[in-house]
């Protein structure tokens, strides 16, 4: 057993490695370590995004009734490869009248922004995490909004009507979802007072909790508006295929079409990440908070990635979910749905998140009622206080359905499901032409 | 074609506020070569024109220099999703001119396949009608469907879109055997997945929010315009040609027109759905029903019908499908004039689309359910 654990030795023999090639070890901590470290995550980030994509074909086969990829490998296992190979060795093709510079340059824009995200994603314990800024989240936020600039580059770049409009719709869209996806975050904040996002991740571990409990409207709304931000369906209107043929991209193709391609499925790992981070414990088992891992720690961190992971799949698959059952929204419905549901909610948690808090903290020492434990890294409150917060995060769905419902009650949109009919069957008597009825207008 | 006109007064396209937008002829929703001319603000459509043609073969010209059995094949080339409906009317148009009478077997065989491709022709606009507007799961689940029809129609007939079903006096051949366990099976599950693509679609949010209130068209609108089948009854206008002017079997056949009340594409997305249900009753009954007996009756050699001018039409599964016989007596008609219900049905896209968006557009097109092998000829 010691023997297999071994194997698991923290990554030393690399660092002898290095230290025999006489570099310094400011060098190697500063230089090489966060090279190999980049490397490894954006070669794995790539090969997730290829594999996202089959992951997503066969998922919507098995919805759809057949088979998805079946030739290229058992199973239809190489079929991504193939597919990469492919698409870099089509002509990389460029209209006429198109923008040179910046026809070039939108994918790389695109690809970079959702790229550099990962650096302060915290995928495990110690060398889980590349970088730990301490203004984590407002890193990830700023840096995958430089995203919509490549989209809204591409539409105009290509000098094509239907990439315009793309252009256009994404970056409409973008602007709305943004915020509401912003301030989703702030609840999961007030819990965490930090916004290094392995702080956020510690402040779970320290409190023994997942903070999907305390947030569960957060997590909703955060989930929504990251669909919506990452464009994909039911929110996928900038490149609608049956409106707008494919939206900003229509006019790329080859390696720059994917691109683009690579930089979605990378954004959907990045709201996948981030919801894991804020809402689901990262990289903490399941109701396991306190492990003593002294001995076989290598062995830790590559199971708690390994979890994190895991936590990160379910939630994309809620993305394939969603996109292979849903009809798409229309351009106007879609701002409703930001400007007067998600915002809203999101300010209305806000609110309620502080006002849960403050209770929690006034109660401390009230009759005898202990609710925090410490305040030391975060919000960490004993099983009283926890019970009054989870309270409050589900009281906080009922009361946000029942405020949406007071604003949007005389909307169309809010009234469908009345407006559902049926239809009305008449048997005229047969072998007479029938002559127009007066029909019932309403 | 009336003219789209551009705000000209600035100076290039960018600084007016209107934009032209050239749908098609190649697009993913366009339901084939329709090609839509688009004048837009923003996304909202202030105008629009069609242009129809990309697929125009001259079929009625064609049918001027062919004998008469030789034509019924061009006809399964017009309604290429419904090729049994299509060519049921050439036959029965020539029956009527010959005064031939068809005996009862082949008229309910007839029924049973036309109501059969009735269910695929609505499978197939449920399934691109959904795509149009993003459900793409349900335009597999719909074509899954579709596939066990024209697998009967590939045994019955030796060919799944294209099918020649009839021949002029009855049929090539009679039901193949277990024709009956087959379309009974169908029937049978049919249901079921009914009922899955409701789930999927009648009782969705966005669904609804796409579709109610969208390209509505009243009654007198409809009327006025001359729009037939499933659009008409979508409007509340009780004409089903079926009941109206009954041919082949459906004068022995019970079965219910639906009607929506408002004329929009909820409305006849409903009238469709129900005109399923309804089909698949009326092939239960043509089922129970069936007599024995022979499938052709006797057709002279070379068939001359006598000088005279006729009319006959089917209620195909877009609408009224009119046929429109010229003769002189010899064994070539003088002149074939169909009556496409796609192309006058078309008529009411101006109409239902100004006001709306881009994006309903699209929808709209979904639910009038054009095939351009119909509106070109």
């Amino acid at each position: 057993m010691a023997n297999l654990l071994a194997l698991f030795a923290p990554p030393n023999v690399i660092n002898e490695l290095l230290q025999r090639l006489s570099l310094s070890p400011e060098t190697i901590n500063y230089v090489v370590w966060p090279f190999i470290q980049i490397g490894a995550v954006v070669t794995a980030i790539a090969l997730w995004a290829l594999y996202a994509t089959y992951m997503e074909r066969k998922i919507s086969a098995f919805m759809q009734a057949r088979l998805g990829p079946m030739r290229v490998g058992p199973w239809g296992l190489l079929q991504p490869i193939a597919d990469a190979i492919k698409l870099l060795t089509k002509e990389d093709l460029r209209p006429d009248k198109a923008d040179p510079y910046i026809f070039f340059f939108a994918p790389f824009i695109s690809v970079a922004a959702a790229f550099i995200v990962f650096a302060v994603m915290p995928f495990g314990p110690d060398w889980g995490v590349i970088t730990d800024i301490n203004i984590g989240l407002l890193f990830v936020l700023s840096v995958s909004s430089v995203g919509v600039l490549a989209l809204i580059l591409a539409g105009w770049s290509s000098n094509s009507k239907y990439a315009l409009l793309g252009g256009l719709r994404s970056s409409a869209q973008m602007i709305s979802y943004e915020v509401s996806m912003g301030l989703a975050l702030i609840g999961a904040l007030m819990f965490a007072r930090t916004l290094s996002l392995s702080g956020i991740v510690q402040a779970q571990g320290l409190d023994s909790i997942w903070y999907i409990f305390y947030q569960p409207l957060g997590l909703v709304i955060f989930l929504v508006s990251g669909i919506a931000e990452n464009n994909r369906a039911p929110f996928d209107l900038p490149e609608a295929e049956s409106e707008l043929v494919a939206g900003f991209h229509t006019e790329y193709s080859g390696m720059r079409w994917s691109l683009f391609f690579m930089a979605e499925y990378a954004a959907m790992i990045v709201v996948s990440a981030m919801a894991t981070t804020l809402y689901l414990g990262g990289w903490y088992f399941p109701f396991l908070w306190r492990i003593d891992h002294a001995g076989y720690h290598s062995l830790f961190v590559l199971l708690s990635l390994v979890v994190f992971i895991a936590k990160m799949v379910v939630l994309l698959y809620i993305y394939f979910w969603l996109r292979w059952t849903f009809p798409r929204y229309r351009y106007d419905q879609l701002m409703d749905l930001g400007w007067k549901w998600m915002l809203p909610a999101a300010l209305l948690n806000i609110a309620l998140t502080a006002f849960a808090v403050f209770t929690v903290q006034a109660l401390d020492g009230w009759h005898g009622l202990k609710t925090i434990e410490s305040l030391t890294r975060g919000v960490n409150l004993t099983w009283q206080g926890k019970v009054i917060m989870v309270a409050f995060g589900i009281a906080g769905l009922f009361i946000a359905a029942a405020m949406l419902s007071a604003i949007n009650w005389r909307s169309r949109d809010f009234n469908l499901k009345k407006q559902r009919r049926q239809v009305r069957l008449v048997s005229p008597p047969q072998g007479q032409p029938a002559v127009a009825p007066a029909p019932s207008e309403s | 074609m009336h003219q789209i006109e551009v705000a000209t007064t600035q100076e290039t396209l960018y600084d007016s506020p209107e934009m032209v937008l050239n749908m098609g002829p190649q697009h993913p929703s366009t339901h084939g070569v329709l090609r839509v001319i688009l004048k837009l603000d923003g996304e909202t459509v202030i105008d629009l024109d069609c242009d129809i043609g990309y697929l125009h073969r001259g079929m009625e010209k064609i049918c001027e220099n062919r004998l008469y059995p030789q034509i019924a094949p061009y006809w399964d080339r017009l309604d290429y999703i419904a090729a049994v409906s299509n060519g049921l009317l050439w036959v029965e148009t020539v029956e009527q001119m010959l005064a031939l009478a068809v005996p009862p077997r082949a008229h309910y065989i007839r029924t049973v396949l036309t109501e059969l491709n009735r269910i695929a022709s609505h499978l197939l606009w449920l399934a691109t009608h959904a795509l149009d507007i993003g459900a793409f799961t349900v335009l597999l689940w719909a074509l899954r469907e579709r596939e066990e029809i024209l697998k009967i129609f590939e045994r019955q007939f030796g060919a799944r879109l294209t099918c020649h079903a009839w021949r002029i006096g009855g049929m090539p051949n009679d039901a193949y055997e277990g024709f009956t366990e087959d379309v009974q099976r169908f029937i049978d599950n049919f249901p079921k997945r009914l009922a899955e693509y409701e789930t999927m679609l009648s009782e969705n949010r966005i669904w609804l929010g796409r579709t109610v209130g969208i390209g509505v068209i009243s009654a007198a609108d409809a009327v006025a315009i001359g729009l037939t089948g499933p659009p008409l009854r979508g409007s509340g206008v009780a004409y089903d040609v079926r009941k109206a002017r009954p041919y082949a079997a459906y004068a022995d056949m019970e079965f219910d027109i639906p009607l929506g009340e408002n004329g929009d594409t909820y409305d006849r997305y409903l009238v469709r759905l129900e005109e399923m249900r309804q089909s698949r009753r009326i092939i239960q009954q043509a089922l129970t029903k069936m007599p024995d007996g022979p499938v052709n009756a006797k057709v002279p050699k070379i068939i001359k019908p006598p000088v005279g001018d006729y009319y006959h039409s089917i209620e195909g599964p877009k609408g009224e499908l009119g046929c429109y016989v010229v003769s002189d007596g010899s064994s070539r008609p003088y002149r074939v004039r169909v009556r496409p219900p796609c192309l006058i049905n078309l008529q009411a896209l101006r109409q239902m689309c100004v006001g709306h968006l881009v994006a309903d557009v699209v929808a709209i097109i979904g639910t009038l359910d054009i095939v351009l092998g119909e509106i070109d000829r």
